[in-house]
């Protein structure tokens, strides 16, 4: 599913996009939409289904790009990195070519996946070694 | 999708040149200043006119296409993609109107005036012209203008001079017009008091 490929790009290292796509070779792209960088207001719901507040603002950078063989790739990421805006609308691009996403594929989409899922169970276990239960005990007044 | 051609190479210098250039041509009703024009926006949006669009228009602009526009739809996407403005079909609703074809424009009395207290929210009319002389010979005067000054240009909708005076005739309330010719651009603020050679009574 592209948007979930955009989300990983967008969530990839600089570095990592930079290495792959230079071991892919030929990714000319005509820049339509330099990268550009503002601010987006993100919106919260507290638990997920409270009323509707503004969090804060966040830093995004937007590019986007099209490549030699016509397809038009887009990408919003957070921060001011512009070359990382380039290359992940540059994945975005290939991504939708059908002869190059086997490549995005193996190369960035399911290593930054991995790591992703890596860093996660990380933290997740570094949380849980300081869990505290609590628990509540009945007086029985009533 | 079809491909979109590039904006500006360089946003910030080229929107603030090209805003400069408007922003004296409207200072100096008739006078013509350079805007820059390496662009390749779809036909028959002229590049200057889409430097003009890219410099002013934004998400909260609704702009107005003329027939010749607004039948190529790569026009519309190419302006929505750039500036996040949204296209309308009433010249009324509109904050910009570009017009490739000045023979067909409607009366300037079609597009929005603006009300007396908020003369401002009135249309600024983009007209896309050939030549800014050999055309129809109008003398200025007026705020900005020292003395008399002709201005000429081509093509002009028939009967422009009349309607330039019925708008002069609205101030406060009235459209402007900004003329974008090869590149370059030149203005009529509604201030500017209109005479044609020929009839030359008014003052």
């Amino acid at each position: 599913m592209r948007q979930a490929a955009m989300a990983t790009f967008a969530a990839a290292e600089t570095a990592e996009l930079r290495v792959a796509l230079e071991s892919m070779g030929s990714t000319d792209a005509v820049e339509i939409r330099k990268p550009e960088t503002g601010l987006v207001m993100v919106r919260g719901r507290i638990g997920g289904d409270g009323a509707p507040f503004n969090v804060g603002e966040a830093t995004v950078t937007r590019c986007v790009v099209r490549i030699a063989s016509g397809e038009t790739g887009f990408s919003y990421i957070l921060g001011r990195d512009h070359e990382k805006g380039r290359l992940a609308a540059l994945c975005d691009a290939l991504w939708q070519n059908r002869d190059r996403r086997a490549e995005i594929d193996t190369l960035i989409i399911a290593p930054v996946r991995q790591r992703l899922a890596r860093e996660r169970e990380e933290s997740r276990a570094r949380t849980d070694a300081t869990r505290v239960d609590f628990f509540t005990l009945v007086r029985g007044e009533d | 999708m079809p491909a979109i051609s590039p904006a500006f190479a360089n946003p910030v210098f080229d929107t603030q040149a090209t805003f400069r250039a408007v922003m004296d041509a409207m200072a100096r009703p008739g006078e013509t200043r350079a805007v820059p024009a390496a662009l390749t926006p779809p036909a028959p949006l002229s590049p200057s006119a889409a430097a003009l669009a890219l410099t002013l228009l934004d998400y909260e602009t609704p702009f107005w296409l003329d027939a010749a526009l607004a039948e190529v739809d790569d026009v519309a996407r190419w302006l929505k993609f750039h500036t996040g403005a949204t296209a309308t079909a009433n010249p009324e609703q509109a904050v910009f109107a570009f017009a490739a074809d000045p023979l067909a424009l409607p009366p300037l009395g079609a597009f929005s005036q603006g009300t007396p207290d908020f003369p401002d929210r009135s249309t600024t009319l983009i007209l896309q012209v050939a030549a800014f002389t050999g055309g129809l010979p109008l003398t200025l005067s007026g705020p900005g203008v020292a003395g008399r000054r002709v201005f000429a240009p081509s093509p002009v909708p028939p009967d422009f001079a009349v309607d330039l005076r019925a708008n002069t005739g609205r101030f406060p309330c009235g459209v402007d017009i900004i003329f974008a010719g090869p590149g370059s651009v030149a203005a009529l603020p509604r201030s500017t008091r209109i005479a044609t050679m020929r009839t030359d009574e008014d003052r």
